[in-house]
């Protein structure tokens, strides 16, 4: 029998970018494929390209062996392809059974097609009981838990009778328990027969459960393995290509004393929790942690945004109070956000007018903006961040992620950065461009900046940071020094276990 | 000048002309004053309206303001027979404080710019018509109040007051808007309120200072608005003003979503739609399409302007790409 899913040298091609290239793969029935790779190696798209969302530049996709001429999202929709996704996209303003037969609710009433609620209802609560759920069908989704929302995004692929469904990053907001009861409904949707492509970056979730692995990297399909291959060496030796690479460049001297330091702070995401921390200057402290577990809260109450609920922040041993991002900025802590496009960057405005924004007042003479002085701020940024555009009074907006993130940098070294904290740098940015962030960052270290780099990104964690310490559920599990520096001990932190770790340095 | 601001002068031409040429008096001594006067009381608070819109707010309260205020100034000068500078700065002092009402609904208490303002729209036609009862006042034989009539209608040098007024307020308001600090922030603010947030700007007071502006433009024209009617009827005293503001401002360029138009488009539009009612007039047309017709070519700009700038992106995007085709 042909195989349920058959994808061969699917490539594509975006201007300038090759995001995917030559990828095939199968997938059978009742089998459970893992799909790993690092941020960026081609995950999302290759799903969008099966999802039909975006259109492949090349290469063939067979369903039960029949070739697919139009893909398009209908076709994939019609071939029993489903995704349940990381961002969960149901609509919290409807009840669960809504959710689930959205787009197909049973109608009576002719023509005036009204929604048959009791029908609606009798679909539901079966598929609900299948899948071991505590909710009803009559449940608003807002009233759910998020591991719940999970399984009401599972309800509607088995409603659609999926016989294909794609979990990206299922569990990325899950506590264990939660992913512990997901993979049990994962592999009884497999004893079905419905074949599942599971992607995530915990690779303990697919030693568990997946019969085979492939993976990505640079868009390219670069091993497999059978079920009896499957451990975490043998995965993370196909995902990064080699031992773990050295990114690492030694600071030029030895940290300074003073910088950052957090005592007892309360964020509103953790009001039970208090974070100590202490970033010292001329040092990149890296900041690891599952997603969720409160690391941008802490970034954005260090910058401002969020007030905290208590405790004290000091810069060089005077305490700061900040009651917005100006008190942050004025004190020299600068943030460069997780979304540069929504809180870094106005796209629409030129490089020059971005590199400015923060330090307006600076480029006046008598009250009025003098814009030849802005001009040759930004452009001396453009030329020492190697900002890749024709000039400056190009839209941010046109820029590639990297040099986006440039103009984010650009805007903060116009000033006088004492402290900068990073919030995902790399994320969405092509490997090249990566490098140069790196050493951006350790250039602005060795310069006596205080640098904390929050990221999810393992091998930039490791290979970055001069010291690691590591959030779990609102509170700092543990601290590493270069010499304790392994996946695994990260690892352990992020999971919320001490053993083993040294205590935070803070 | 921008391209759009240039467009927008060769459509007035345009249109001028050929309305000059179906009937020559548009182009009389009489009808020019007429129309640069009501260009002058328009252009004010049009001004007011696009820097709120340019935060990516609305004002939908300036025609039932002026109702309220022009009730205010004619009772301060009448009943009150205050001295007339001081009903003068009285008035506009409540359309600053109205303004600033608005920018702390909108920035404190976080409510919707359309909602805040379509109910001062319905309270304050209400407080002025039942402060007066609904009759109409005016100033019948009110004392000392030949030199504001005369500032406020009159002419200099043959040009009517309002206009010169108005010339002033847009210079100025040019430079604020194009040149300091403020005028950055509203366009940043209008564009991306987080970004500007995260870059340090205290972007409430960004958006309270353009309704406080706003608030003290409407306060202005409406000052200017009672003398030129030289009575106030508060049931339909400046109805329906605030949209020909938000006519003129989308007309000259600025985008409802905030972040985009210039004083000068603003004050074009206003021509425009000055000379489209006009031309309605003087060409016969019946007086009942008046609406339709601005609607029209307020419609066709905007879709022209539409049109234009996607193919603006389009050029701009693949000459970017070329210039920088990957990291």
């Amino acid at each position: 029998m042909a195989p349920l899913l058959e994808l061969e040298g699917i490539g594509k091609t975006y201007p300038g970018v090759r995001a995917l290239d030559g990828v095939s793969l199968h997938l059978d029935r009742g089998e459970i494929l893992g799909l790993i790779g690092e941020n960026g190696a081609g995950k999302s798209t290759l799903m969008k390209v099966l999802g039909g969302v975006v259109p492949p530049s090349e290469g063939t996709l067979r369903i039960d062996g029949q070739v697919q001429e139009s893909w398009d999202v209908p076709a994939a929709t019609r071939a029993g392809i489903a995704f349940v996704h990381q961002e969960l996209s149901l609509f919290d303003n409807l009840d669960v059974a809504g959710n689930v037969l959205f787009g197909r609710e049973p109608l009576r009433g002719g023509l005036l097609r009204l929604v048959d609620r009791r029908a609606t209802r009798e679909k539901v609560a079966p598929i609900l009981q299948r899948l071991g759920a505590d909710f009803t069908p009559d449940t608003p989704v807002a009233e759910l838990s998020i591991a719940q929302r999970q399984l009401v995004e599972i309800a509607r692929a088995l409603a659609a009778e999926a016989r294909i469904i794609i979990l990206d990053e299922p569990t990325s907001s899950l506590t264990l328990s939660e992913t512990a009861r997901l993979l049990t409904v994962v592999k009884e949707l497999r004893a079905d027969g419905v074949g599942l492509i599971y992607i995530t970056h915990r690779l303990g979730e697919i030693v568990d459960c997946a019969d085979r692995v492939v993976c990505l990297r640079d868009g390219k399909m670069v091993g497999a393995l059978r079920r009896e291959d499957i451990a975490h060496g043998t995965m993370i030796r196909l995902m990064i290509g080699r031992e773990l690479r050295s990114l690492y460049a030694p600071p030029a001297n030895p940290p300074g004393e003073g910088g950052l330091a957090v005592r007892g702070l309360v964020t509103t995401a953790f009001p039970g929790s208090a974070v100590d921390l202490h970033i010292r200057p001329g040092e990149i402290l890296g900041l690891a942690g599952l997603v969720g577990a409160g690391r941008t809260s802490l970034a954005r109450t260090l910058f401002g945004i969020d007030l905290p609920l208590a405790g004290e922040v000091r810069l060089d041993g005077k305490p700061l109070t900040l009651r917005g991002p100006r008190d942050a900025v004025a004190a020299g802590i600068y943030l460069a956000p997780e979304d540069r496009k929504k809180a870094g960057l106005v796209l629409d405005m030129p490089i020059t007018e971005n590199v400015t924004l923060a330090s307006a007042p600076d480029y006046t003479r008598g009250g009025l903006m003098v814009h030849r002085l802005e001009r040759s701020a930004a452009e001396k940024q453009r030329q020492g961040l190697r900002i890749k555009a024709p000039n400056c009074s190009v839209r941010a907006g046109t820029l590639s992620g990297g040099n986006q993130q440039k103009v984010v940098l650009g805007k903060w070294l116009s000033m006088a950065p004492r402290v900068i904290l990073f919030d995902e740098p790399t994320r969405g940015i092509d490997v090249g461009a990566k490098g140069e962030i790196y050493a951006l960052m350790r250039a602005l270290s060795d310069r006596g900046v205080a640098i904390l780099m929050i990221s999810s990104d393992m091998e930039e964690v490791l290979g970055v940071s001069d010291r690691i310490v590591v959030m779990h559920e609102g509170r700092i599990s543990g601290g590493l020094d270069r010499a304790g520096f392994s996946e695994q001990a990260v690892l352990r932190l992020a999971i919320g276990s001490r053993h083993e770790a040294e205590e935070a340095h803070a | 000048m921008s391209k759009k601001e240039l467009g927008l002068a060769l459509l007035l031409v345009v249109i001028g002309g050929i309305t000059a040429a179906l009937n020559p008096l548009f182009l009389s001594g009489v009808n020019l004053l007429n129309m640069a006067n009501l260009i002058g009381l328009f252009g004010i608070f049009a001004i007011g309206q696009g820097l709120i819109i340019i935060t990516g707010g609305i004002d939908l309260s300036v025609g039932s303001m002026f109702a309220l205020l022009g009730v205010v100034l004619v009772d301060l000068l009448v009943n009150f027979e205050l001295f007339w500078p001081l009903a003068v700065l009285a008035t506009i002092g409540i359309g600053l404080a109205l303004g600033l009402l608005h920018g702390l609904l909108v920035t404190r208490l976080k409510l919707q710019p359309f909602v805040v303002t379509l109910c001062g729209l319905l309270i304050y036609r209400g407080i002025a018509r039942y402060y007066t009862q609904d009759s109409t006042s005016g100033f019948g034989y009110a004392g000392d109040i030949d030199t504001v009539s005369w500032l406020a209608s009159g002419r200099s040098f043959g040009i009517p007051n309002p206009f010169i007024i108005m010339v002033v307020v847009a210079i100025i308001m040019a430079v604020v808007l194009h040149r300091t600090v403020f005028g950055r922030y509203l366009y940043a603010v209008g564009r991306n309120e987080e970004a500007a947030r995260h870059s340090g700007i205290n972007t409430d007071a960004v958006i309270t200072g353009a309704y406080l502006l706003g608030g003290a433009l409407a306060g202005l024209a409406g000052v200017l608005l009672v003398f030129y009617t030289s009575s106030v009827s508060p049931s339909s005293f400046g109805s329906f003003y605030e949209l020909y503001a938000i006519a003129a401002a989308v007309l000259g360029g600025c985008s409802l979503r905030g972040g985009e138009g210039s004083i000068l488009g603003i004050v074009l539009g206003t021509v425009l739609l000055q000379i489209l009612q006009n031309l309605v007039n003087i060409l016969g047309i019946p007086s009942s399409l008046n609406f339709a017709v601005m609607g029209g070519v307020i419609l066709l700009g905007v879709i022209a302007d539409q049109q234009l700038g996607q193919r603006k992106q389009r050029i701009q995007l693949s000459r970017a790409q070329g210039h920088a085709p990957a990291e």
